[in-house]
């Protein structure tokens, strides 16, 4: 008996993700196209995407510690032990959001499950991302720089989360954006808020040491705890030792165990389930018109 | 008896028609609440069995429907209301090109989409230069597909959905389109799958196809299902619902839109224009009748071999002697069928004075299907001076009920000849 399909108006979201899943060998496919057709007509190809880090390193190497005066000591790493994660965060949503009517061609044409095409984007970035860190991590080996062993193996955990988020998400605004196309000019501004947001350029108990408000909806941000365990891990360093203790600007990483960075961490897990499920309702309901709508 | 391939319940699918379309934020908030929409029906309630091994046609005319049922059926719309069931692998071309990157080149896309319908790379490779060469783009396979051509484009797709060994094949009006040779080749390979027992089914407006290779037709009409039947009655069906609605044979049309194109590559169009052009008018067509027995139900087609009538009315602003009465019938494609006049036919010709009318009695029309156009001429006995020529501009149409293929009834009688069965009978001892 040959597998059946049904195609009707509404499809639960269990069914829809046992559906994305079940065409994981189309998303690798998928993800290699879209490489492809990034570097179709460039010379320097996937030197581009190392040139990108190395252009903010110096760029907020220069307003942080020679304009402003930071006292982050080792600011290159600090910098790119966060730079790298968001990078593959921004860069991943700002395609996925394109990537439906990017893609139109197709969608219009060839039933598959669509939210493949916002994953594949995150999948292409993914591959970014590991050619970056490449640079990171040779610099660290060539310096002999130490890491923090012993959070080695939270770094894949955080990673997944950073996946779990930035698909979700992805999914979500791929849909929004067939209809409203300014999604995409909107994303980017949001990019841009929520970059200042995330502790990145500066340390996080520059706000995580005050109390109030602000303080604590500054926690609600999911990238946070990704960063943070990239920054503990790589960097590794937890204070500026040269500022006086209690002083402003002596702690750069909370000084919390292993297993507080964890439970932060699962708040980002728990913020990207719930996002994935509500991304693919939405998707799933709005997908009905989409070949009409492009 | 094994289930369906398709099965399509119960399905409704509309659509909000906008007057304006915003697509920006700034513009929704602005029309927040009032963006004037139309309710469209594209489809409405369908429910259709297509049988494993069959070839079902749909017919009816734009914005009937028929490709959003094809696109509900591939899984590229979903319909509001009912489902649809597929069983096996589907493939479908649907208007022009199969979804084709235009970055990419013409291999990276089979690769990716093969793998969309659900190849394994081991499986592309394994059809790939079949794939290749039933395209014809040996030469092209690694050009980026955006160079490629219109014609290079449907090629690539058809090759694609037919060479991934579907067990379902939806088409689109893709055999329309594409040179002769092509076509052909997509027709055998069509015929083929229907001997393999693979599921066919697709939209066409050429009437012709359906009762060619298709074991039943269903005629949309607005959005509803108005025959679901055999192929000759489904045609008759089609033709009726263009009347009613008074929209022109889309076969008419498509042939008046080449023959506009093709210009003087049209020998006889043009040499009917010059003969109108060059017409003193001295003795006028006036009207013109065509009657048949389809003429008197109302429709105006009529079966083979049924009689036809054809009246001319003139008028002569003078005394004129020395006449001659022309007549031709035309095929679609501006193929000369039949010709002859009153010369010809040895026929007195009156002398025209005022108004006066000349019929051609058919006994009966031994054409198949098709639509079929006329050339009415009055010129001087020795054709030196045209009195009036209209070329092509009536028509007559002809439907054949049966599955016979061609141009020409031809009666025939099939046979075995007994010997031939003694023969076989007498292996046997």
């Amino acid at each position: 008996m040959r597998d059946a399909r049904v195609v009707r108006s509404r499809t639960s979201v269990i069914e829809r993700f046992r559906r994305i899943v079940a065409y994981r060998e189309l998303l690798v496919g998928m993800t290699r196209k879209e490489l492809k057709i990034k570097y179709k007509n460039s010379i320097l190809g996937f030197a581009w995407s190392l040139l990108n880090p190395l252009l903010y390193l110096v760029v907020f190497y220069v307003a942080f510690v020679k304009i402003l005066g930071s006292g982050v000591p080792e600011f290159p790493i600090f910098l790119l032990s966060g730079l790298l994660v968001w990078n593959l965060f921004s860069t991943a949503l700002g395609a996925a959001t394109s990537s439906v009517v990017a893609n139109a061609g197709l969608v219009k044409k060839v039933s598959f499950p669509r939210e493949i095409l916002p994953l594949a984007a995150v999948g292409s970035m993914l591959v970014h991302f590991f050619l970056q860190s490449m640079v990171l991590f040779a610099v660290i080996a060539i310096l002999l720089r130490p890491v923090a062993w012993e959070y080695l193996a939270l770094l894949p955990l955080a990673l997944v989360a950073l996946l779990l988020l930035t698909g979700a998400l992805g999914i979500l605004l791929s849909a929004t954006n067939v209809y409203l196309r300014d999604t995409q000019h909107f994303v980017e501004l949001a990019l841009l808020a929520w970059f200042w947001v995330t502790p990145i350029v500066y340390g996080y108990m520059t706000i995580g040491r005050r109390s109030g408000w602000f303080a604590k909806a500054y926690m609600l941000n999911p990238v946070t705890p990704i960063v943070l365990i990239f920054q503990r891990t790589i960097y590794a360093k937890l204070d500026n030792t040269r500022v006086p203790v209690g002083a402003v600007g002596r702690e750069i990483l909370p000084h919390w165990p292993m297993t507080g960075y964890l439970a932060y961490l699962g708040y980002s897990f728990v913020f990207g389930a719930v996002m994935l499920a509500v991304a693919i309702a939405v998707f799933g309901r709005s997908e009905a018109n989409f070949a009409e709508e492009l | 008896m094994s289930p369906a391939a398709i099965e399509i319940r119960h399905v409704s699918k509309h659509f909000r028609l906008y007057h304006e379309h915003y697509s920006s934020l700034k513009e929704r908030m602005i029309h927040f609440g009032r963006i004037p929409f139309e309710d469209f029906i594209a489809l409405d309630d369908i429910d259709v069995e297509v049988e494993e091994g069959s070839t079902v046609g749909i017919l009816g005319h734009n914005g009937s429907g028929k490709s959003t049922l094809l696109k509900c059926v591939a899984g590229i719309l979903q319909p509001n209301q009912g489902e649809i069931v597929t069983r096996g692998r589907l493939a479908a071309l649907l208007e022009l090109g199969a979804g084709f990157h235009p970055e990419l080149t013409g291999r990276e896309n089979i690769f990716m989409n093969a793998s969309i319908l659900g190849l394994s790379k081991r499986d592309i490779n394994s059809v790939f230069d079949e794939i290749v060469a039933f395209a014809e783009l040996e030469k092209f396979i690694d050009m980026q597909v955006r160079h490629y051509s219109s014609g290079m484009y449907i090629r690539l797709g058809f090759a694609v959905a037919v060479n991934v060994d579907p067990d379902i094949l939806l088409v689109d009006e893709v055999l329309s389109v594409g040179d002769e040779a092509f076509q052909r080749k997509c027709l055998e390979r069509v015929k083929r799958f229907q001997r393999e027992g693979r599921t066919i089914l697709f939209v066409t407006h050429a009437p012709d196809l359906i009762r060619r290779i298709c074991d039943r037709g269903i005629v949309l009409d607005h959005g509803e299902m108005i025959a679901d039947t055999l192929p000759g009655e489904a045609v008759r069906t089609f033709r009726e619902t263009l009347q009613r609605s008074g929209l022109a044979d889309p076969t008419i049309e498509a042939v008046e839109a080449a023959a506009e194109a093709a210009g003087s590559g049209a020998p006889h169009t043009t040499h009917g224009r010059k003969m109108a052009a060059s017409a003193t008018h001295k003795v006028k067509i006036t009207n013109v009748t065509i009657e048949h027995p389809g003429t008197l139900d109302g429709h105006t087609w009529l079966l083979p071999n049924e009689a036809m009538t054809i009246r001319v009315g003139y008028r002569a602003s003078e005394p004129t002697d020395d006449l001659l009465f022309g007549i031709a019938i035309h095929d679609q494609e501006g193929n000369s069928i039949f010709g002859t006049n009153t010369k010809i036919a040895d026929v007195a010709v009156p002398v025209a004075d005022g108004d006066g009318q000349v019929t051609f009695d058919f006994e009966h029309i031994p054409l198949l299907d098709g639509t079929y156009l006329v050339t009415l001429a009055i010129q001087s006995t020795d054709e030196g001076t045209v009195y009036d020529w209209s070329d092509q501009q009536y028509q007559f149409e002809v439907m054949n009920p049966a599955r016979t293929a061609g141009l020409v009834a031809l009666p025939v009688q099939v046979r075995f000849d007994m010997p031939y069965a003694h023969r076989v009978e007498g292996s046997g001892s």
